[in-house]
């Protein structure tokens, strides 16, 4: 228990757990879940399901994180995704076939990880500055995007297609279960063999790791990969959501709700240690925060306002000045309690003095 | 004789040599924008040869500086914060904010004596946010100006949801009035962008405060070691960005005739763009001004061309993407060369 006080997700924990109590105090049917046809429906459950695209894209930003990157190519990536996937199934002639379905997302998810591994390279081999390696796919990148769908939003009518993003897995959305499969996938990885170590001592310091025999090119290549194979999974729950590919639309922003998920669960932006559970906590405080500033009635066009106060609310708790303050006040008020009760002895110490 | 020459040409090649590597180290600041320079000429040259000498006219020349005179005073202001080593994403939607609200103002009809200086003072404002949070409380400057640019984002449909037309005759003269000289024309708004980078030029290189931006961009912890004022610098920079911003919000509302809070989506990126292929450095400490507005110039050439041959935008967001890599690509060898021989 103390451990967890001290842990860097007692913040972000905090917050998501006053979110969800303001919420059901305001609301009470946010709490709610109806069982319909043995599949669950409420607020909650749509958390669930409509953070899957964000949840994975923030995952892959999490491990680019550590190596001391950043990927603002994920937007771009989701959207040459999407239009991949569906201009495959729109051309083929068996649209509602599973096989087509298939290779479409196959063969998504495989250009996507040709464009981490772009990233990767720029980054690793030719050392260019991560922010601007990316820069470069996350500009060319939906143009790209645009002349594969011929400047169109190509729509499509496909059972299989539409399954990933609003299906059912027994009670719970398919959506659903994709992001969970990532999540443990990536802490399995991570978490259970030295890699998410190595990682991590290739963002502390790169130098000081490739002398220890740490083959950090690799690792960071790696990384940058691993997100361009999130970003494309998550490309295609887009397109399956709104069932067509939208090379405009597709991750627009998504690249910075990432980062902030990302900066939100406690993992540092100077790369290093991360933290893959504060990751998620991250996500869902950014997804409740979106429902609830709906549910207020703002447009959701406004939306903007409140993330950038609570970006500056959580960036500030965690700079040392404001830290130093807190210390401050809590020493003062911690010294009026002692203080109170030992009042005799430092009057004795004042005329001692 | 012809064994004079070949013993002559060697040394005068040797001469050559040595004179071009001299100024090639002496100059290294100066190569990238040089090559921009290059650059420009060709893609004038390369337009000019495709359209059999259709592009290099006056006018067309002129409603180039027209088109790109927001893009313009945007790197203007990123140039300022990409020198001290930051960057700034939050200056599309700042111009975004800026625009509607004095759009707004006007058409609640305030004089614009009121509405221009309240769309420049937000803009401020939101610099001085920013700058606020990167130097007091060592905030990455990506981060706080992400919160910058979420802010004046959601600012700007706070004051409207939809676009509101602008029928203030002063406004609109900035943008409808020509200046003739021959078949050449600048508008009062080309006058603006390029006054700002006037401007600009001359605070960073005779100014005080130019050069402890450049100090700071170079080595932080020297440029406070010296006695500097790095911290009132830095955040002045990001409220100069602001300030930038604002200024642009105001020319793009003159140009588009309206405020519109989607306007400049994506634009931050296009001002870092062109910042960087101007040869600025993104480490800081090194680039001019006078390079930004080259960088708006290619970038606003190959628009012009892809438009002229009608190609589709977005070959645009491509071409850009390949000319920011390979900018990037030669600013890397310079530093390394120049690095090695330090």
């Amino acid at each position: 228990m103390k451990a967890f006080f001290h842990s860097r997700l007692v913040w972000p924990t905090g917050f998501l757990i006053l979110l969800i109590v303001v919420n059901s105090i305001a609301r009470p049917r946010f709490l709610k879940i109806t069982m319909r046809d043995g599949e669950l429906y409420g607020a909650l459950i749509d958390i669930l399901r409509q953070s899957a695209p964000l949840m994975l894209v923030a995952l892959g930003m999490t491990i680019v994180i550590a190596t001391r990157g950043i990927d603002l190519s994920v937007g771009a990536v989701m959207a040459v995704s999407g239009a991949v996937a569906l201009t495959i199934i729109a051309d083929s002639e068996t649209p509602n076939s599973v096989g087509t379905v298939l290779i479409a997302v196959l063969t998504a998810i495989l250009v996507s990880m040709v464009l981490g591994a772009w990233n990767g390279l720029l980054v690793s081999v030719f050392g260019i500055q991560p922010i601007i390696a990316t820069l470069v796919l996350m500009l060319a990148g939906r143009g790209a995007a645009l002349l594969i769908t011929d400047g169109f939003i190509t729509t499509v009518n496909s059972t299989p297609l539409a399954f990933i993003a609003s299906g059912y897995l027994s009670v719970l959305p398919f959506a659903f279960f994709i992001s969970v499969a990532a999540i443990v996938t990536v802490a399995l990885v991570e978490r259970r063999t030295a890699l998410g170590m190595l990682t991590e001592s290739v963002g502390i310091n790169p130098e000081a790791s490739r002398l220890a025999g740490v083959r950090s090119r690799g690792i960071i290549w790696g990384a940058y990969v691993a997100s361009g194979a999130l970003a494309g999974v998550a490309g295609i729950i887009y397109a399956s959501n709104i069932k067509a590919a939208d090379a405009n639309a597709a991750g627009l922003f998504i690249e910075l709700y990432a980062i902030l998920a990302v900066v939100l669960g406690g993992t540092s932006l100077m790369g290093g240690k991360f933290s893959i559970g504060g990751t998620v906590i991250g996500v869902f405080i950014i997804t409740t925060l979106e429902s609830t500033i709906l549910f207020m009635g703002i447009p959701s066009a406004q939306s903007p306002v409140f993330f950038a106060i609570v970006v500056m609310v959580v960036v500030m708790i965690q700079s040392p000045r404001v830290r130093t303050w807190l210390r401050r006040a809590k020493d003062a008020v911690v010294g009026m309690w002692v203080g109170r009760s030992s009042k005799p002895k430092q009057v004795e110490q004042e005329v001692a003095s | 004789m012809t064994t004079q020459t070949s013993l002559a040409q060697p040394s005068r090649i040797a001469a050559v040599e040595a004179a071009t590597q001299k100024f090639f180290v002496r100059h290294s600041a100066m190569l990238p924008t040089l090559a921009a320079v290059v650059i420009l000429m060709l893609l004038f040259a390369g337009a000019e040869l495709l359209l059999k000498g259709d592009f290099i006219t006056p006018r067309n020349i002129s409603a180039l500086v027209l088109d790109n005179a927001y893009l313009l005073v945007l790197a203007v202001g990123m140039t300022f914060v990409i020198l001290t080593a930051g960057i700034d994403l939050s200056v599309g939607s700042v111009m975004a904010f800026t625009g509607i609200l004095g759009a707004k103002l006007l058409g609640d009809g305030l004089p614009p004596i009121v509405a221009i200086p309240a769309m420049l003072l937000g803009g401020a404002a939101i610099g001085l946010l920013i700058g606020i949070l990167v130097q007091y409380f060592h905030v990455q400057p990506f981060i706080a100006s992400l919160a910058g640019l979420f802010l004046g984002r959601g600012l700007a449909y706070v004051v409207s949801l939809s676009s509101i037309r602008v029928e203030d005759s002063a406004t609109l003269w900035l943008q409808s009035t020509r200046f003739r000289l021959g078949e050449w024309y600048i508008t009062p708004t080309g006058i603006i962008a390029l006054l700002t980078v006037a401007v600009a030029a001359f605070v960073l290189h005779y100014t005080r405060f130019g050069r402890t931006i450049y100090a700071i961009g170079g080595n932080e912890q020297s440029a406070k070691l010296m006695g500097l004022r790095v911290a009132s610098a830095t955040v002045t920079a990001y409220v100069i960005s602001g300030l930038c911003g604002g200024l642009a919000g105001l020319l793009l509302t003159a140009y588009s005739g309206a405020g519109y809070p989607r306007n400049g989506i994506g634009t931050e990126l296009d001002a870092i763009a062109a910042v960087v292929i101007g040869g600025t450095l993104l480490t800081g400490g090194r680039g001019y001004v006078v390079g930004s507005m080259v960088g708006v110039f290619v970038y606003g050439t190959i628009k012009t061309i892809i438009s002229f041959m009608g190609a589709e935008q977005s070959w645009m967001q491509i071409i850009v993407g390949a000319l920011l890599l390979l900018f990037i690509v030669v600013q890397r060898l310079i530093v390394a060369r120049s690095g090695a021989k330090s």
